[in-house]
Parts: structure tokens; sequence; C-alpha cells
């Protein structure tokens, strides 16, 4: 048992390096100079090679890496060139919020999503089933940022009951939790929800029917096991592939953001992800993508060992 | 199909060094399969040791039968013979040259000997129909894809499987029965003079095993074949071999004609198993399970002889000491210590004996 | 025991004396699919919508680069633009049209692209196993441990805004997924009987995956592409989206969505167009791949 966990860590370590070295890499793929954004064209040679210096851009590149690891495990990703100011503080603003709407969405996603999935297994076949089945499928079809645009439309533009931008009539970027700053947060978190309730139902449906179909359920239901005595087993031997699902989905939310913050201008990771694109400001971009990518692999590795745990039939191979 | 007349010997412009040298010769064959360390990489390695130390021979024109439990080591065994899997050390000897040897490579070895499989269903592509998954071999080998089918036709005809109706179906479309002699029609495509047939009949309903069985016989008569005939089947092994060997744990315990092996086996656990043999006879009742428990683990096989933990006969000695292989008749020999001279067993008056009448152990 | 059988190489009783050519697994699973209606209505939509793509210069009403400041965010059905016009004046519907080249194209060829290149690496790090195996199978795991989203606007952040560059991107997004199938499809079918009777037969590696393994794990692995084709479609036009794709003017359906964000609260449904056709195309070719998942799952 601990064997496993600690096999699943160490497997994990050289993915996070792989990753932490992609991103990297990511400035060096870069075409044009990453400095152009805050120096004029017109600087002299002397103060390029300062810049250069100062950030770092003048050594081979493996000594690059090495120093770049180094001070990200101490918490320095460097400094914004755009905006001067450290890296991991914009970074972890944001992430707080991106946290917020991702939560949320993954929440509702699965709500509803575990719901249509398993009325659809339960009642294969039925029209329930095709109307759930549907739902999914336009789940997993739709363009999220598009759906946004339209939940925009009709509940913004239209009823106004919601506003389309920010995350709070101030539009600073602080949080409190009160109604009127959980209004911004109804719009994108629902419009986020579709992208896990998708998945989310169409893994709950094939679970409950795979489950319902097998045979030692006919079996307690010979023995006189009522309606509410087989839901509940369902529900035992659901429950931990979908709860990795969902916990996969979180973390694919917390990453795929960008979209949807775009489109509601949302103050977190993926905003700031748009701005670093825009000004070509590559240390906050390799910051931003190596903590969310980092971010990624640990919930995957918390998913899996949850998994392990929870659920005695997975093979440790 | 027991009796000792020499078995038909097809002159073979292959043959190279005559009826007297044995067509295969297994040396010493040993393979292990290593197993992932359960703790940190703190403790002793574990393997399975599925072949541990094999040598016989098979002769040219006979049927060698291979019996034993599951687990013991037969599939290995055969898989190592078609070098599917490569030993770990040990020598396969064919036909005088040493398979792969620059005498003897891969490829030439390939064309010689040929494998019928247990699954039927799997050992045929199922997205290639019939004939071409019999023409397969020989386009391999160089032979047009035009001569390849024509084979593969007169290879079905010869199965009993009418081309014009199954050269063009697919495996699904056929039954068990007919998806074996497909797997021998394409095992013969290659003209092998070594066929090892590995559990080939097993998985068939019993009219149909006859019927495969009668026809594997017609054919080896027809091409001058040398049968390795693996089965778990006492009964079907009896009918078809000339010679049996008896396998357990990975080791070979008894070598010897069909006559003998069934008729007076020298190996307590031959005897338990034959005794296993269910008969047809009502009159003939077991009362007591001529085999105790399951056979132990080939990862942690028992000290000395294998199977001294099974066995109704076993001493101290037994725990201590591994058993030769040893001659006690012509061409009859087994790996028990009760046979081996100065090894300190003592033989106990109902040891089963050279005397022992087939009538105790046989059932006719 | 030793009951005599007479010896049957006489043929089985009955059935006329033709030849008999059975129908292949390619052209069962085409049978099938052809039978499937919500399949062949997708098919039939992603037919049209390549077809005005295609045909698109030709049957376009008006010039979609035509830029008029007086015409703009005309409403749907205004007199000789009959989905309006654009924040720019251009004819909304010949946009659209030809739009539809970009985006469809953009979809659809880095899954064609990723299929070749995923499906090589599977294929062989999957019958090859071994140490080759790890290699491979871990690089593809470290850009799996992306989420797909993020290494796509990542990689088009890093390479800029272009055609060429989204591709790229898009295209190193799928190659894991598409890797990861071929070689789990080819690691078991390595393992089957008939892989090593054909090894028992003498046949160098190479014909064997060409002859065996080929046929039968392609069907899995395209079907699992074609269903990554909505999703490339989306990403994509999400990567127009925020610039990072097809520059303007090009028309492309997800950069008209960006563009046209100005116009939700004066002309509310030009600015939802573009997504409508985004989502009828990716819905279309979702039920063509849940059709063709069917279409090979039944069991002969």
């Amino acid at each position: 048992m601990i064997s496993y966990l600690l096999r699943r860590i160490g497997y994990a370590l050289p993915i996070m390096l792989g990753v932490s070295f992609l991103c990297f890499m990511l400035v060096h793929i870069a075409p044009g100079d990453p400095l152009v954004s805050i120096l004029p064209a017109d600087a002299s040679v002397d103060l390029q090679q300062q810049m250069m210096k100062l950030y770092g851009f003048d050594r081979p590149w493996p000594v690059q890496f090495a120093q770049w690891i180094w001070r990200a495990l101490h918490g320095d990703l460097g400094t914004s060139i755009a905006t001067a100011r450290p890296v991991t503080q914009e970074v972890f603003k944001a992430v707080g919020n991106t946290f917020m709407l991702a939560a949320l969405a993954t929440l509702i996603g699965f709500a509803f999503g575990s719901l249509f999935g398993f009325v659809a297994g339960y009642f294969r076949n039925s029209w329930m089933d095709r109307a759930a089945s549907f739902i999914s499928v336009i789940g997993v079809s739709l363009p999220h940022y598009w759906l946004g645009m339209v939940l925009v439309i009709i509940f913004s533009a239209k009823l106004m009951w919601l506003p389309a931008t920010g995350a709070g009539p101030d539009g600073s970027g602080l949080w409190k939790w009160d109604a009127e700053h959980v209004k911004y947060l109804i719009l994108p978190a629902v419009t986020m929800s579709f992208i896990p309730m998708g998945i989310v139902a169409r893994t709950v449906r094939a679970l409950v029917a795979d489950i319902l179909s097998q045979e030692f359920v006919i079996g307690l239901r010979a023995r006189g096991l009522g309606d509410f005595g087989v839901f509940k087993h369902v529900v035992k031997n659901c429950a931990p592939t979908a709860l990795a699902v969902m916990g996969l989905q979180l973390g694919y939310l917390l990453g795929g953001s960008i979209l949807i913050e775009t489109v509601f201008s949302w103050p977190g990771t993926g905003f700031l992800l748009n701005q670093a694109i825009f000004q070509r400001d590559l240390p906050l971009l390799q910051g931003t993508i190596l903590v969310l990518a980092l971010f990624f692999v640990g919930l995957n590795l918390i998913v899996d060992v949850l998994q392990t745990l929870f659920d005695p039939r997975i093979e440790r191979a | 199909m027991n009796d000792m007349t020499t078995p038909t010997t097809a002159v073979d412009p292959r043959d190279v060094g005559g009826p007297r040298q044995p067509l295969m010769r297994v040396q010493a064959l040993k393979k292990h399969f290593p197993l992932k360390r359960s703790s940190l990489g703190f403790g002793p390695k574990s393997a399975v040791r599925a072949v541990d130390g094999v040598s016989f021979e098979i002769r040219k024109g006979e049927t060698l039968g291979v019996v034993g439990e599951s687990g013991c080591g037969k599939s290995t065994t055969a898989r190592l013979l078609m070098q599917l899997i490569v030993q770990d050390s040990g020598e396969l000897v064919f036909d005088g040259a040493t398979v792969g040897a620059r005498e003897l490579p891969l490829r030439d070895f390939r064309r010689q000997t040929q494998m019928v499989f247990q699954d039927s269903y799997s050992s045929l592509n199922p997205r290639m129909t019939i004939e071409d998954s019999v023409a397969f071999g020989p386009t391999v080998h160089g032979v047009s894809s035009r001569d390849a089918l024509n084979r593969a036709h007169d290879l079905l005809a010869r199965v009993g499987l009418e081309p014009a109706r199954f050269a063009g179906r697919y495996p699904h479309e056929l039954s068990g029965g007919q998806r074996q002699r497909v797997n021998i029609a394409r095992a013969l495509a290659l003209e092998p003079r070594l066929v090892i047939l590995d559990e080939a009949v097993s998985a068939l309903d019993k009219s149909v095993e006859a019927q495969v069985l009668n026809l594997l016989e017609d054919l080896k008569r027809d091409f001058g074949l040398t049968y390795l005939f693996i089965s778990h089947d006492l009964h079907v092994v009896r009918y078809m071999s000339d010679r049996v060997l008896v396998m357990y744990l990975g080791q070979v315990v008894e070598v010897g004609t069909a006559t003998q092996v069934f008729d007076a086996p020298r190996h307590p656990y031959t005897r338990a198993l034959l005794r296993s043999m269910p008969s047809g006879d009502p009159m003939q009742r077991t009362t007591e399970a001529p085999l105790s428990g399951d056979p132990p683990n080939p990862i942690d096989p028992p000290s000395g002889c294998r199977f001294h933990t099974r066995c109704a006969f076993a001493q101290a000695v037994c725990s201590q000491t591994q058993p030769d292989f040893i001659e006690t008749a012509a061409g009859h020999g087994a790996a028990c210590l009760r046979w081996q001279p100065g090894s300190g067993y003592m033989p106990p008056p109902d040891f089963p004996d050279l005397a022992e009448t087939a009538a105790e152990v046989a059932h006719v | 025991m030793s009951a005599t059988i007479t010896s049957t190489t006489r043929p089985a009783p009955s059935a006329p004396l033709q030849a008999v050519r059975s129908r292949s697994h390619g052209a069962n699973v085409l049978r099938r699919l052809l039978r499937n209606p919500v399949a062949m209505t997708a098919a039939t939509i992603i037919l049209l919508l390549i077809l005005v793509a295609i045909f698109a210069p030709w049957i376009m009403p008006a010039d979609p680069f035509a830029t008029s400041m007086f015409k703009r965010l005309r409403p749907v059905g205004t007199p000789g633009y009959p989905l309006g016009t654009d924040e720019l004046g251009r004819d909304l519907l010949s946009r659209l049209m030809l739009g539809g080249r970009l985006s469809l194209f953009m979809g659809i060829a880095p899954v064609i692209m990723a299929f070749v290149i995923g499906s090589a690496l599977g294929i062989l790090a999957g019958y090859a196993g071994g140490k080759v195996n790890t290699v491979i199978m871990r690089c593809i795991d470290v850009l799996y441990a992306f989420p797909s989203v993020l290494l796509a606007i990542a990689l088009s952040g890093a390479l800029g805004a272009g055609i060429t560059n989204a591709l790229i991107s898009l295209t190193v997004v799928f190659v894991p997924q598409i890797a990861r199938i071929a070689e789990s499809v080819t690691t078991q079918v390595r393992r089957s009987d008939y892989v090593d009777a054909a090894r028992a037969s003498g046949a160098p590696a190479l014909t064997i995956v060409r002859r065996h393994v080929f046929g039968n794990v392609i069907g899995p692995i395209f079907v699992y592409a074609t269903s990554l084709i909505s999703v490339s479609m989306i990403l994509a036009s999400g990567l127009s989206f925020l610039g990072l794709g097809v520059k303007p003017p090009q028309p492309e359906w997800g950069l008209m969505l960006n563009t046209l964000r100005t116009a939700i609260y004066s002309q509310p449904l030009i600015a939802a167009l573009p997504g409508v056709l985004i989502f009828v195309t990716s819905v279309s070719f979702n039920m063509l791949a849940d059709g063709l998942r069917t279409a090979m799952e039944v069991k002969q």
C-alpha cells in the first residue's frame, strides 16, 4: 500500500520535471526577442545587455532552466515584464478567483451531470435516457465561450438580471461573499458547469447501466431488496469513479478557464494568461502555465491515490 | 495407436541425421518469469519458475504426449520450443543442429516446426479471411501469393473444409471444430516436420474432438509428421501418443512409452494422476482423493523433491534432496528418490512397484 | 474408449458448391452506419457544410471583405444581406460561408495529422514494448499532463498567432491522446495468439505489423480520432476567439465571435450566429463519431 503510494508519487516527479521543462522551453520556442515588449526599439546595445542580464537571458539555457527551477522552488517565479510586479504574487491572487469559479462550476456540473446520468442509466432506453444523453452530448459539443455570450445576451442584455462582466461592482477584484458579489459569479459558473456536466453525465450513465446489468443486482432483488436498497447499492459502486471524474474535471477547468474568463472578464489565471500572451510577457506566461500545469498533475495524483484508498479493486500494478 | 511398431518414416529430403537421431532434443531448458518486486526494492527478487531444468527428446515420426496439471509448465515449454519466448538457459537441438546458431537460423527453424494453439478463435486474425490466414506463412518465405492461395485451398480441402465454401469466410463464421481445422491447415502450410499441438483439442466438444484427432492421425501418416501432443486429458493422450512425458511444477517427472506410463507408472505423481482419471465403469469407485490439495506455487516450490508435499509416500529425505532422473527400464524413467540408488529412501511395503498390476491403476 | 470414428476428410454435408466471399469487417461497419438515422443525418449536415465551404467563393451572395461604415450591424433579413452585416458592414452570410473553410479546416486538419503521428508512435510503442515503449510513453505522458486547453494556448501563445502555429499547437495537443489509445490497443493485439502464430511462421516484425496488427488496431483509433474532431473545432475557434489563430480580416467563425462581441447589446442574434454554426458542426461530428463507435462495437 505505502509502496504503491510512494511509487505513484515517484512517477509524478519526473512528469512534473518534464512539465516544468516544457514550460521553460515555451520561452525559447517563441519567435522574437523576449524583451521586445519592454524595451523601446531604439534602446542601446548596453541597455539591451543590461536587461538581458537582469532577466537572465544571456546564460546558456540549461543554466537558465536550473536557475528558474531553483527560484521557483523558493517561490520566486520572476518578475512580470509588463507590470514589474512579482509573478508569484500575480498568479496566486488570480488562482484564488479561478479556483472559486472552477470549484463552483464543478459542483454544479457534477450535481446535474450525476442526476442526468443516473436517470439515463436507471431508465435505460426510455425517453428519459435519450433526453439525458442528448443533454450530455450538448455539454461536450458546446463552444462554452459562445454559451457564455448567449447567456450574457439573455440574462444581462435583455433581462438585466445579472451583470455581464467582472468579479465585483467596483471591479477591483476583491472578493466578498455577499449577494452583490455572488451575482457576478453565477453566469460564469453556470457557463463553465456545462463542460463537466456533459462528461459526468456520460460517465455516470455508463456506470449505472453497467452495474444494473450485472447479475448480482438480480440476486439482490431476488432476495427481496427493495428499490431504495438497490439504489443505495448502485450509488456506493458508482461513487468512487464518479468522484474521480469530478476531481479530474476540476483540474481541467482550473487549467482551461481562459476562454470563459475572457468572455466574462473574470480576474482569474485565465485572464492573466490572456494578458501575458498579448503583452508577450513571457515570465508571467511561464509562471502562470507552470502553476496551472503543476496543479493539474498534483490533482491527478491526489485523485489516483484517493481512488486506490477507497476502491480496493483497483489493481496496484 | 500405442503399438510399438515404427511409425511411418517417409523419406524427407530435409532429414539430416536419419531415423536414429531425435528430431528435437531439449537440454536443461530453464525459463523464469521475474515478478515485480512488491516491496520498495528490498527483499529477494522472486520469479515464477515456469520451466526449471527440462530435458527430453522427440523422436522422428512419433507422437510424444505431455501431461500435467495447469501450471506445470507444459505451455511454456511449448512456447520455448517454438522460440516464441526465449529461454534463460538451455539448448534446443533440431535434427542435430542447434536452433538459432549459424547452422540453423531461426527463420529456417520456423519453417520446420509449427504450432497449433488451444484457443481456436484467438489464434486466427479476425480481420483476415481463412484462406489469407493459411496462405500468410508461405508468403513470408517467398512463395507467390497465387501459389500460396492454391496451397491454402489444397490444405483446407485436406483438413475437410471445402475451399469453395470456407476460403472466403472469416473466423467468426466458423464453429470451434472448423476453426481448429483451419489452424491445423495453417500449421501445415509451411510443410513442417514437427507440429506442436498445445491443448489443440481441449476446447472442443467431445464428438468434434474425436473427428479432429482422427484427422491429425491421417495427416501425420500422409505428411510424415512428428507430433508433440500437450494435453491435460489423459484419455486423449493415451489414445494419441507413442511415448508420454509427465511434468510437475516445471520439471519432468516421468517419461516412457504410453503403455509403460499408463499401465505401470513409476512416479507417485503419475500414479495419482492416473487414479484421478474418471472411469466410465460405475463399479470402479474412487473412495479417497488421489491427490491432496492444490499444486504449490511455482514461485516458491517446495525444497527437495517438489512433489513431496502431496506425495503419499514422502519421507524426510524427500524434502532435502532433489531427485535425479533415473531410467528404471528401457526407455522408461522417473525422477523419484525411490528409484535412485543410495538416496536414502526406504521404500515402504505399499509403494507401487514393478509388480503392481495394470488393473490396479489403469481403468480399461 | 478408443471408438473408431471414420476419418472425416469428406466435407460437411449440404450447401451448393459456389464460392463464398464474406463481407469484410469494414464493409459491415459501413452498412451498419448507413442504417443509423441519427448518424446519417449528422453526416448529411457535415457534408452540406463542407460543400458550402468548398464552393463558397462561387455561391456567396456578396463580397465578404467589403466593408461599409454605413451598413454596420444591420439585422437579419435586411434586403441584400440575408443574415445581416457585421461590425464593419460586411455581409454576414458570405463571411459565414467563407469562414467555414478555415473553421472546418482547422478542426479537421490537426486531427488528421495527430492521427497519423499518434498512431505511428502508439503502434511502435505498443508493438516494440520494453524500453522503446517506456521512453515514448513517458514523453507522451508529459504532454498529457497538461489540460488540453492550457497546452493549446500555451503553445499558441508562445509561437504567436497565425494559422500554421495554431495547427501545430493543436496537433501537439491531440497526438498524446491518440498515441495513448494506439499503444493500448496495440499492446492488447500484440498479446493475441494470432500474432504469436504469425511470429511462429517466421515473419519479420514489419510484416506482422502491416498485415496482422494494423488492421486490428486502426479501427478503434480511428473511432477515437473522429470523436476528437468536435473538440478540435471548438478549440480551434477558441484560439481564434482569443486572437491566437486566424488573423483578421480572414473570416473564421471563432474570430467572428470575438469581433462581434461588441454587438451583443445591439444585435444579439448576429453576435450569436457564428457560434450556432460551430455548435451545429460540433454536435454533428459527435453524433457521427457515436454512430461509428456503435457500428464498430457490435460483436460479429
